[in-house]
């Protein structure tokens, strides 16, 4: 596993924002990058298009300081949600440590996200990667919007979350759940490093 | 009036991490080099964070180097309060005297000179009286000297002149670490994840740190039972992990508060304690706290890179030990020669034999004495009748070092080869196997003496000299009035002498005529060979230029070589001048090497061509190359009065 270097001692998580266009994983970045002091973030990296979709990817590393020793760093990334850049979607998947899923909570997009869920977990195979394997977080994000346009949380863990996995309601462009769910990610991620250590 | 040092704060107990380090580093150069690396040196930071700790650290690792010193520590407070008890019996001019006679002055907190214009300005001229006498100033405060009410430009300026630091709060390793020194200071041993949880608190402050674990203490000992992270958390009153489960409702627009990061980060930071195998990063903070303090930590390395070591705590341990043992070999060798401290060896745990056998060397004073110049070999010594003695006992003396000719004492006037001589002999004698040639400058030999009395280690360096196979001193008369010296050259001479090692000198004069000279010295000197170099001879000379001006293919011309060896000259460094002069007019001008070039140059022009210039001169032949000696300036006839004062008045 390329998380755990000890020779360098360095840990270094790769996690991946997926979902399907205009989600808010950018949205989820950007907050991220709001409350990282200065010196703990790099420059975060967006190619976006004039209407603010994302082209490529979002890149932000987060160094997290020395932790037990260890030289710890972040690397927060988004994919391009629209159907047609999924050679990128794969190439950004490749050696990830963790995936937060971000849906659309709106009723009407539920299909993308089903599409999408779909598309991470042929994705994933791709590399070889069970999806089952695979530390993995849901957001259901946009949950401000109004009650008559959004599933609740629940009916998102009926509809989406198929291994209950750990789900975080989110309104990513005011900051709540964000951390919340990068806290989930990583709890996953790192209990994966401990099972990985010890084996 | 001053608090004494306490020992418990010094530089072995002051947990070192990336916060601090810089402050920590600063600390240590200083109390190496009092007066000299920083000065003055400020550390400030929030309370809590050291700075006392750091301040008294440095007065003791600065006593202990030089227990002569004069440190004193005190507070702002008590430097005012005795200042004004001072004034208050008459005894202000006492009081600055008394300070500006302190070597190391320590003064903690000086955020408290807001606003105290009379104290500000006599600290202004107690830290320009210190720096100016080289003494050593280190202030600590809350706040950067710019931060401190209405405080003194001067003052600013001056506190900001040496280094400004800052110690940051702890980090979580730092945290940690320190949690466990202060827990095996008393001796209370708590469940695998208990100091981590205290750790990931984020307290930003290593009291408060202290008394989380106080309080943990005292509850484990009550209560006898063993605390587990959970009651940790609980007994501190740290939060619970907050997490926004998802079914719970989000309300509209509400931004989370708080340091979301921080939190984040102690999240982390607890889940990383649990998935790093504890050993795993037991071995990862010693290594950082080694290569903070400047180790290789090559075999801890090591151990990290293997999948399940053994004994990893026996492993740390050992590697603690050789540290500490290279610490104490490096203090030692650095008391006993500055000069052999400071090599890598001495920070390097897997080379700790070779840091024995180094210091076991310089325990015995095994650091060479300075050897012979190699630039004087004796093929390149020029031969002639005027010195052939001398030579010819020098030859004796290589071939029989301290049977034949002890000592050999070489006398002429300056310039005629005894240096070079005095070389080449040393260079022979060092060609020997296991042969320790001590040569050098007698001015040399009596300023490591007085640098030996100075550092209290004569000890070393007359074990140094001791062991010496042959002892080479170059102008012995600069002994004179030496009277320290003399008497270890005196005890030295004897040794070697006992032990038939060869001593050669070099003087001016013979011996007997050298005066404040030990008639014990100058006895032992004419013991041996006084042998003699006078002025060169006319074969002596030509075989030097012939060797000067040899090119390899090319043998010089015969003519000029007989020219430049009829030139008058008293030595054969006088020589070296002539011939330069007349090689750089042959390369200015670009024709070869002649006596007709020589004379030329050496001796001007006739005076007809000079004329035919058209200048008037003052008929004194100067060198068209500049470079002027008097004995070169030829006169051809005197000029007369009108010539000259046109002369001196251009």
């Amino acid at each position: 596993m390329s998380l755990v270097n000890f020779t360098t001692r360095e840990i270094t998580c790769k996690i991946v924002y997926y979902g399907p266009g205009r989600s808010g994983k950018t949205t989820n970045l950007h907050y991220v990058y709001g409350r990282v002091p200065e010196v703990r973030r790099g420059r975060m990296v967006s190619l976006a298009t004039q209407t603010d979709r994302t082209l490529f990817f979002d890149f932000l590393p987060i160094d997290l300081g020395q932790i037990s020793g260890f030289a710890t760093r972040f690397q927060l990334y988004t994919v391009p949600g629209q159907v047609y850049y999924n050679a990128t979607r794969r190439l950004v998947l490749q050696g990830a440590d963790g995936v937060v899923f971000v849906a659309d909570s709106q009723a009407r997009q539920l299909d993308e996200n089903l599409e999408s869920l779909q598309n991470l977990q042929s994705n994933l195979l791709e590399h070889g990667v069970d999806v089952r394997t695979m530390p993995l977080a849901m957001q259901y994000n946009k949950q401000d919007l109004p009650r008559e346009l959004i599933l609740s949380p629940a009916d998102l863990d009926d509809a989406l979350n198929f291994r209950s996995v750990p789900s975080f309601a989110a309104d990513a462009l005011h900051g709540t759940g964000v951390f919340e769910t990068l806290k989930g990610i990583s709890e996953l991620v790192l209990k994966r490093l401990a099972a990985g250590s010890t084996a | 009036m001053t608090t004494a040092l306490n020992v418990k704060y010094s530089f072995d107990t002051f947990v070192v991490g990336a916060a601090n380090r810089l402050a920590v580093t600063a600390g240590r150069t200083v109390a190496e080099n009092p007066g000299a690396a920083y000065n003055p040196l400020f550390v400030y930071s929030c309370s809590g964070l050291g700075k006392t700790h750091l301040l008294m650290a440095i007065g003791q690792a600065a006593k202990k180097l030089a227990p002569g010193l004069n440190i004193e520590y005190l507070t702002l407070d008590e430097y005012v309060e005795a200042f004004h008890a001072a004034i208050a019996a008459g005894q202000g001019d006492a009081f600055r005297r008394r300070f500006q006679g302190v070597d190391v002055l320590l003064v903690d907190d000086v955020q408290f000179l807001a606003k105290r214009k009379e104290m500000q300005s006599e600290l202004l001229r107690l830290t320009e009286a210190l720096q100016v006498a080289g003494h050593q100033i280190v202030l600590t405060s809350d706040r950067p000297p710019g931060e401190i009410a209405d405080l003194d430009e001067r003052l600013i300026s001056r506190f900001s002149g040496g280094l400004v630091v800052d110690i940051g709060p702890p980090d979580y390793e730092t945290r940690v670490a320190i949690l466990r020194r202060k827990a095996e200071e008393r001796a209370a041993r708590f469940a695998p994840g208990v100091l981590e949880t205290v750790a990931g608190a984020a307290f930003d402050n290593v009291r408060e740190l202290m008394g989380a674990l106080n309080r943990l203490v005292a509850y484990q000992a009550v209560n006898e039972t063993e605390i587990n992270a959970a009651t940790a958390k609980q007994l501190l009153g740290l939060k619970a992990e907050a997490a926004v489960p998802a079914g719970a409702a989000v309300s509209r627009g509400a931004a989370p508060a708080g340091d979301e990061f921080g939190q984040f980060l102690a999240d982390v930071t607890v889940g990383l304690g649990k998935a790093v195998e504890a050993w795993r990063a037991r071995v990862a903070e010693a290594i950082l706290r080694w290569e903070g303090e400047g180790y290789r930590t090559r075999r801890l390395e090591a151990l990290l890179e293997q999948e399940a070591p053994t004994a990893v705590d026996d492993a740390i341990g050992a590697y603690e030990k050789d540290v500490e043992r290279l610490k104490m070999l490096e203090t030692e060798v650095a008391q006993l020669d500055p000069q052999a401290s400071g090599q890598s060896l001495f920070r390097d745990p897997e080379r700790l034999a070779d840091a024995e056998a180094t210091a076991a060397q310089v325990r015995t004073g095994a650091a060479p004495p300075p050897g012979p110049s190699a630039a004087f070999s004796l093929t390149s010594y020029a031969v002639g009748p005027s010195n052939d003695v001398a030579v010819s006992a020098a030859r004796d003396v290589i071939a029989r070092p301290g049977k034949k000719y002890n000592p050999l004492v070489l006398v002429g006037k300056s310039g005629l080869g005894k240096t070079h001589l005095l070389n080449a002999i040393g260079l022979e004698l060092a060609r020997a196997k296991g042969a320790v040639v001590a040569s050098l400058s007698t001015q040399a030999f009596i300023d490591e003496l007085i640098a030996a009395i100075d550092g209290d280690r004569v000890d070393w360096w007359r074990a140094r000299y001791r062991r010496a196979t042959a002892l080479l001193l170059d102008d012995i008369h600069l002994l004179a009035g030496k009277d320290r010296t003399q008497e270890e050259l005196f005890n030295l001479f004897n040794l070697l002498l006992d032990k038939e090692r060869q001593l050669v000198f070099t003087a001016p004069a013979a011996p007997s005529v050298l005066e404040g000279l030990e008639e014990r010295i100058v006895t032992r000197l004419g013991g041996g060979l006084v042998a003699e170099l006078s002025e060169p001879d006319r074969d002596l000379k030509r075989h030097f230029l012939e060797q000067a001006l040899a090119q390899p293919g090319t043998p010089p011309d015969a003519a000029l070589l007989d020219y430049l060896a009829d030139r008058p000259v008293d030595s054969v460094r006088s020589l070296v001048p002539v011939l330069q002069r007349v090689v750089s007019a042959a390369a200015a001008q670009d024709v070869p090497l002649t006596a007709g070039l020589a004379r030329e140059v050496l001796e001007g022009q006739p005076r007809e061509a000079r004329r035919s210039g058209g200048l008037r001169t003052s008929g004194i032949v100067v060198s068209s190359l500049g470079g002027v000696k008097s004995r070169e300036k030829m006169v051809w006839d005197w000029p007369d009065v009108a010539d000259r004062l046109i002369e001196e008045y251009r």
